[in-house]
């Protein structure tokens, strides 16, 4: 083995790519945030449907892209080999265990939080990601130009109430999801100093709250615009 | 007190195991919990049974012999060792359940007393410095500053019990090799050996079968010692940038 892959076997090293990853994919949201927000604009989904298209018309945009999918499959194909790790270090469990008084529920369920966001996700791909590739779209034309009239689809999908809860709720899941994994993954990056870490808690704190909320209420919003 | 033990027994290594209740009874509140647990053991003794097995030494705090988990937390209720935790902590005619630490790592050798000999191996691997033979060096000799010498003293202060271990949810010993690394790392002595001391201490613990860590901070709060998370993060630092920047191929 070389120290490379040495490195990224041991348990840091894994540990590493998770952070990194979870970083990544952090930034992922917030531009998927700024984006998805235009769905609000009173414009019928006008600069929705361009903004869709010029992204996914972009090069660079589908190199990031390539990378977001292949970021989060690291995530979590790694996050499983970590798991599987840490059940074989503890094969018998405590008969009676506390572990509420020395850590928050978060942290110590990740792992469950983080599969409940992977089944929201495949279905949050299939219904407009897939559709958007592969599906037959309807059409919208703005001075001249012919787009994919995504807006649609998606206004169509958040008139449905079981759709807006399933989204509603995998987002309180990556809330508490990111309420750990935000600060944790700079303190495995080792970057923990006594001037920057508590501002790094509280901004992961905020963010884990505002993030999720804000991507909530476009489906909220749209299923009342749809009444 | 009367107070009803429920106890981890365990014949051997290979034994299933499992627990057994105890009655005791006259237990003061100002007995620690290791002389209730002698209480027992002579009732035991006197009846003709095999007495508890349980892991101690110094019984002052500080030599980091004994271990435990009682009622859910290791070394019980208080932010303390065993050996330093009263039944005051404890209320009069309450079930208590006592198990051995938990870990891969950790076998259970005999009812509570758990093999540690794996942060013996981690140690060797790396936690020592290069010291000359020849005179006493003359004290102060090398300037370190106060602020470092505390730092690494807080880290040195770990007494390698392994609570760390059995409270974390993955069995990780990342506190205690942190903690390990951290007191010679930041010292001028540690820095012959200090890629080479983080690239080893961290495969041993590896190759030892502990977890790896999710931060939940569990260890630190459980730690009798106080030892802070800040060492992990450093331990991190440490061996990433070892392992870009050592010969080490």
């Amino acid at each position: 083995m070389s120290w490379v892959t040495k490195t990224l076997n041991s348990t840091l090293g894994k540990k590493l790519l998770m952070a990194l990853t979870g970083l990544f994919l952090i930034l992922f949201l917030v531009v998927h945030l700024a984006g998805n927000l235009q769905l609000l604009l009173p414009d019928e989904g006008e600069s929705f449907n361009i903004y869709a298209q010029t992204m996914a018309n972009n090069p660079i945009i589908r190199v990031v892209s390539i990378g977001n999918f292949a970021f989060i499959l690291i995530h979590v194909i790694w996050s499983i080999l970590l798991t599987r790790a840490n059940k074989k270090a503890r094969p018998v469990n405590y008969a009676v265990s506390k572990a509420g008084t020395n850590s928050t529920w978060a942290s110590r369920n990740m792992g469950i939080l983080g599969t409940v966001i992977l089944l929201f996700l495949i279905i949050h791909l299939r219904g407009f990601w897939y559709e958007f590739k592969f599906g037959e779209i309807p059409t919208a034309v703005y001075d001249g130009v012919t787009y994919k009239n995504v807006f649609l689809i998606i206004a169509e999908a958040y008139s449905n109430i079981a759709y807006v809860a399933v989204y509603v709720v995998a987002m309180a899941f990556l809330a508490f999801h990111l309420s750990h994994g935000f600060a944790s993954a700079f303190q495995t990056l080792g970057l923990n100093h006594v001037k920057y870490s508590p501002l790094i808690q509280k901004v992961g704190i905020g963010f884990a709250i505002i993030v999720p909320a804000l991507f909530a209420l476009i489906p909220i919003v749209m299923y009342i615009q749809s009444l | 007190m009367n107070l009803t033990l429920k106890i981890w027994r365990q014949k051997n290594k290979s034994d299933k195991g499992g627990f057994k209740d105890y009655k005791v009874s006259d237990v003061s509140k100002d007995m620690s919990f290791l002389e209730m647990l002698d209480v027992l053991n002579e009732q035991l003794s006197e009846k003709g049974e095999d007495p508890v097995h349980f892991d101690h030494d110094c019984r002052e705090g500080i030599c980091g012999m004994c271990s435990l988990y009682i009622n859910g937390k290791p070394h019980g209720p208080l932010q303390t060792t065993t050996c330093q935790l009263h039944m005051r902590s404890f209320n009069d005619g309450e079930t208590i359940t006592i198990e051995p630490w938990r870990a891969t790592a950790f076998p259970v050798m005999k009812d509570l007393v758990v093999d540690r000999s794996s942060f013996d191996r981690i140690m060797q691997a790396g936690g020592y410095v290069s010291v000359n033979t020849g005179g006493v060096p003359d004290a102060n000799e090398i300037p370190i500053p106060k602020r470092i010498a505390d730092e690494a003293f807080d880290a040195a202060t770990c007494i390698g019990c392994g609570a760390c271990v059995a409270a974390c949810k993955n069995a990780s010993a990342m506190l205690f090799t942190s903690a390990k690394i951290s007191q010679l790392a930041l010292l001028p002595q540690g820095q012959v050996e200090r890629k080479e001391r983080a690239e080893r201490m961290i495969a041993q613990m590896d190759a030892e079968g502990f977890g790896a860590c999710t931060n939940t901070g569990a260890c630190s709060i459980e730690c009798p010692k106080g030892i802070s998370l800040t060492n992990i993060a450093r331990m991190n630092r440490e061996y990433f940038s070892a392992v870009v920047s050592s010969e080490n191929v």
